[in-house]
């Protein structure tokens, strides 16, 4: 057996359900995931070497092949594209000598296109190992990609004065975190952690459970669920042991709040997790973190670490009897993960591949146990209404829609950026603050969502009977192209599709090429009717929120703005069809026959 | 326990809890399905016995019944998503019918039939996909998968009950593997069994081809509607 | 088209004898049908014919033009049905499928390649043009030997399209009659429904895709 392999898996004492990790650290001592250890891995963990495969094939940053030694994701995003992604990712090329999707001669740099990295407000931006860089310029990836080639690393560029990589300092450093308008719920930093969970250890879990529910409180993922009735479900549910676990995944484009209450209320984050803990009477909680984010990794790390040394973490907890920590798990790039079945299969280290439900996890989540998934906002949101009361909560936003929710605004602003909205908001509300003007679309709850029209929808409210906001709103003005925002979005879901029902990753495709051929002047009316009849299928049948939201850009702009399908839709005259050219379907035969004949004569 | 509930408006009386796919074809309504088989676990793949539960569209095969429950499966909305889903199968693979060892028992043409599918709505893609050839007793050949996942899940080494099957990459560029070494090592009768829980002609037997003649393959004796109702006119 | 040059004419153009009177009467009475082959082996139009005795009752309703079976080169007048077989695999098959559109109120893709490209379709996405140029012209196993390898490029021999399409993906086609070919009872009663105006239904026992 390979000396590096065992050591990995004594890391994890031959844990299966730590697969993940073990890919990361191979990845990390070989530069990627080789088929020739496959089958130690597999021995140590009683898995054949397809199964490991099975596991890191699904993930984009899990390579099989030779990725580079620099493997430097670059974000692609519809608002990295209104930004200057063009430039860059020509410079890139050009600076390092690789195509996309694969690497240069030398086998030093890989390139690759990766989905929204949460940095939409400080775009464009990319990956490199497992650290960022911001506001990119050619300017600046020639300076990047010299210093690389100079025998610096990454970590080395990006952190020039050695910031420990363990402080807030290192990550403040790195990217910006744009907190444009604050409070009264979020980055108060008032809170005193300590009293806060000593009080909340004293109160019994029915009377925390109860204070949540009534507080209205809603999960702040993409679905919205009661907080409260979730951790009641997970409290009822027959189980031994149960798991509460924080979804920090943060997939949907445009989003990014997660990302920076994780870098400044980070012990808020894992408080709600204990005060959780405590009421569904859960001793283990797991953060699953994106690897987009793998640079807060250390800086989280000692933040739990000092939980523990204040008696905060781990045994006992404030000597109140209660035992609950804290571990971090690492995503390995999958939208899909941050459906919570389909995150709790990644973190038992398998395929994120949604589970049928019911039975639902709060029954039979990590492990089969019962486990609660909640949102980063939600913990801290949780926390905060406990400290300062329910009524306190009650008080904000709108009678349904209770309480605060944060937005991340990105795309054609002048402050983008973290902003605190009472639910009851209007949209223009939060483009006036975020200096958006001339808007002429927004995009709310990134592709997963509606595309509204200002000019129609601008006085709706963010709550949850109306606008109902996961955290991402992109702003477009009118010099965007809407369609090829749509276009954007659709291949976003193909690309992100786990692929296990035929509907997901079938029917996305067909959407994703009428959408090209609309887009190529072919279409007809007959295929806007097509564009309906398929995304309902799509939407209607399939397995998970995923495919159950994918057509949502089609749908809604069909809705709202019908005239950018209309507009491309020429007047065709004769039999054939306009989606078939007839001169480029025999244009082939000279090109051929020439070579052919070329190659006859050699 | 026994609940009461409603399948196309008919009334109908069945243990609380059982699979909605078994209870319908127990009182003679017929739901298409690729992934599931009767007596296994649900997978929940396909999507095509997509049905209406008070008023929801959702996949019968992972639908427990319960009291009062009203399903709609002759409802002409979803009655056409379960036809696109299975046109979206035919164009999504490579199924050329008139050649493959799998026509006249394959479950994907039996269903459409049954649907009444003469051409698919989507785009013929004609992917290109490799096929595996390396195991001794089995030809994978990937033109005809649909994904339903039978093989990763019910195929497994006899020894060690690992797959012999399993899923790479992801999304629309997900495939089948094989174990070629499990796969050497599995018995006959196994490699037989594998052939047959592929509702297409995807797991090939080596060296088996055509072996019923036109009129008298599976489907032509007894079509999967018949299959699947059997029970309900047995009694 | 190709317009023919001072030496060429087309026998569609040729003079031709005129019927007597009756049977033109009898014959303006029926449905007009009209046939071709695209990218297909014939199969299916022979599939019809087998038949056998239950085409007398069809040719009481029907009269067939353009065909393979009347050797009528172009269709002579407007018809209300137009049979296709066969994909769409080069210009000509591009010009005549244009041709039976314009001309007929109906058309029917009938078997698997007007249906989604058949047999002829398997060099979709994976094999090359140029490799089915050398296959048929440079590698020829039926070369004379010492002969020098000619792909043609003439006004009049069609060119080989990068693909092989489906009838529906060129123009709209109104009905499909799966099978490979189908079974002549299948095709008769689409043909059946269509002169009844019946809406067209093929049943479970004789809807076949091989």
């Amino acid at each position: 057996m390979n000396k590096k392999i065992e050591s990995i898996l004594q890391r994890y004492s031959s844990d299966r359900t730590r697969l993940m990790d073990m890919l990361w650290d191979v990845q990390d001592e070989y530069g990627y995931i080789s088929d020739e250890v496959l089958p130690d891995l597999g021995e140590g963990l009683k898995l054949s070497p397809l199964d490991v495969r099975e596991t890191a094939s699904f993930y984009h940053f899990f390579h099989s092949r030779p990725a580079g030694r620099h493997r430097l994701y670059l974000s692609n995003t519809v608002i990295a594209k209104m930004k200057g992604f063009n430039a860059v990712y020509a410079a890139l090329e050009a600076e390092t000598g690789a195509r996309f999707g694969s690497i240069d001669d030398s086998g030093m740099f890989g390139l690759f296109e990766t989905n929204c990295i949460g940095l939409s407000d400080q775009e464009p931006a990319m990956m490199v190992g497992k650290v960022v860089f911001n506001h990119l310029t050619p300017a600046k990836v020639r300076d990047i990609i010299g210093k690389l080639k100079a025998g610096q690393s990454p970590e080395e560029i990006v952190n020039p004065e050695g910031i420990p990589r363990d402080q807030l300092a290192y990550v403040e450093a790195m990217v910006e975190s744009n907190i444009r308008r604050k409070g009264p719920v979020f980055f108060q930093a008032e809170t005193d952690i300590n009293a806060l969970l000593d009080s909340c250890l004293k109160r019994h879990p029915e009377e925390l459970i109860l204070a949540t529910t009534r507080s209205r409180m809603r999960g702040r993922g993409g679905a919205g669920f009661s907080a409260g009735l979730k951790w009641r479900l997970c409290r009822e549910a027959e189980g031994d042991v149960k798991y509460i676990i924080c979804n920090a995944d943060e997939g949907e484009p445009g989003t990014f709040k997660d990302r920076v209450l994780l870098t400044h209320s980070p012990r808020e984050v894992f408080a709600g997790m204990v005060i959780a803990g405590h009421c569904v009477g859960s001793v283990k909680g797991i953060v699953y973190l994106r690897a987009e984010y793998f640079y807060l990794k250390d800086y989280l790390e000692s933040q739990l670490q000092q939980m523990r040394d204040d008696n905060l973490l781990g045994n006992n907890v404030l000597d109140q009897g209660l035992n609950f920590d804290i571990r971090i798990q690492m995503g390995a790039g999958a939208y899909i993960c941050g459906d919570e079945s389909a995150l709790i299969e990644s973190c038992e280290g398998k395929r994120g591949t949604p589970r049928l439900k019911p039975p639902f996890p709060v029954q039979q989540g990590f492990l089969d146990k019962p486990t609660a998934v909640s949102n980063v906002e939600t913990f801290v949101a949780v926390a905060r209404m406990l400290d300062k009361g329910s009524r306190w909560y009650e008080s904000l936003g709108t009678t349904h829609s209770t309480g605060t929710r944060l937005l991340s605004i990105s795309g054609d602003c002048t402050a983008p950026g973290i902003y605190e909205v009472e639910w009851g908001t209007t949209l223009n509300h939060a483009l006036r603050m975020a200096g958006a003007e001339d808007s002429k679309a927004a995009q709310i709850s990134g592709p997963s969502g509606e595309c509204v029209s200002i000019r129609q929808d601008g006085e709706r409210r963010f709550c949850y009977s109306d606008l109902s906001c996961n955290g991402s709103l992109m702003v477009f003005d009118h010099s965007r192209d809407l369609l090829a925002v749509v276009r954007d979005f659709m291949q976003f879901f193909v690309d992100e599709s786990c692929g296990i029902c035929t509907p997901c990753r079938a029917g996305n495709v067909d959407l994703l090429h009428k959408i090209d051929l609309i887009m190529a002047g072919k279409g007809q009316f007959s295929d806007l009717d097509d564009l309906v009849n398929w995304s309902r299928i799509v939407q209607r049948t399939s397995r998970c929120g995923l495919g159950g939201t994918s057509p949502k850009p089609i749908l809604s702009t069909l809705k709202k703005f019908p005239e950018i399908y209309q507009q491309k839709i020429r007047k065709h005259h004769g039999p054939l069809l306009p989606s078939f050219d007839a001169a480029a379907a025999v244009a082939g035969y000279q090109q051929a026959r020439d070579e052919l004949l070329q190659e006859d004569v050699e | 326990m026994s609940i009461t509930m409603t399948i196309d408006g008919m009334e109908v009386t069945a243990e609380d809890g059982s699979n909605l796919v078994d209870v319908a074809s127990d009182n003679g309504v017929y739901i298409p399905t690729l992934c599931y088989t009767r007596g296994r676990p649900c997978l929940g793949t396909c999507r095509v016995c997509s049905v209406k539960v008070n008023g929801y569209v959702t996949a019968a095969c992972a639908m427990p019944v319960s009291e009062g429950m009203t399903v709609d499966v002759s409802d002409p909305e979803v009655s056409d998503m379960r036809q696109g889903l299975v046109e979206i199968l035919f164009t999504e693979g490579k199924h050329n019918c008139p050649s493959c060892e799998k026509s006249g028992r394959c479950e994907l043409q039996a269903v459409g039939y049954e649907l009444g599918m003469l051409v698919s709505r989507f785009p013929y893609r004609f992917p290109v996909r490799d096929r595996e050839v390396g195991a001794r007793h089995i030809w994978l050949e990937r033109d005809r998968c649909i994904f339903c996942q039978r093989c990763v899940e019910f195929v497994r080494d006899k020894a060690t009950d690992r797959k012999i099957f399993s899923i790479s990459g992801r999304g629309s560029n997900a495939r089948i593997e094989i174990d070629i070494e499990l796969a050497d090592a599995m018995p006959p009768e196994q490699v037989t069994e594998a052939a047959e829980i592929c509702p297409v002609g995807c797991i090939i037997e080596k060296r088996v081809g055509f072996d019923d003649p036109i009129g008298q393959r599976r489907f032509e004796v007894e079509t999967l509607r018949e299959r699947a109702t059997a029970r309900s006119t047995d009694e | 088209m190709n317009k023919p040059t001072a030496h060429e004419s087309f026998s569609h153009d040729l003079p031709r004898v005129a019927l007597d009177a009756a049977t033109l009467a009898q014959r303006g009475e029926k449905v007009k049908v009209s046939m071709i082959g695209l990218c297909g082996c014939w199969g299916c139009s022979l599939s019809l014919l087998d038949a056998d005795e239950a085409l007398l009752g069809l040719l009481d309703k029907i009269t067939i033009l353009r065909s393979s079976f009347t050797d009528i080169k172009r269709i002579p007048e407007r018809c209300t049905i137009g049979f296709v077989e066969g994909g769409v695999a080069n210009e000509e098959n591009i010009e005549t499928l244009e041709h039976f559109r314009e001309n007929c109120d109906i058309l029917i893709s009938v078997g698997a390649c007007a249906i989604w490209g058949g047999v002829p379709a398997m060099r979709n996405n994976e094999v090359d043009l140029k490799d089915c140029l050398r296959e048929a012209y440079v590698n020829s196993v039926t070369a004379p030997a010492g002969a020098i390898a000619t792909v043609p490029l003439h006004r009049e021999i069609p060119r080989i399209t990068d693909r092989v399409y489906p009838c529906h993906e060129v123009v709209k086609m109104d009905y499909f009659i799966p099978g490979c070919p189908p079974d002549g009872a299948a095709i008769l009663k689409v043909l059946d429904d269509l002169l009844n105006a019946r809406p067209i239904e093929l049943p479970t026992t004789v809807n076949r895709y091989d």
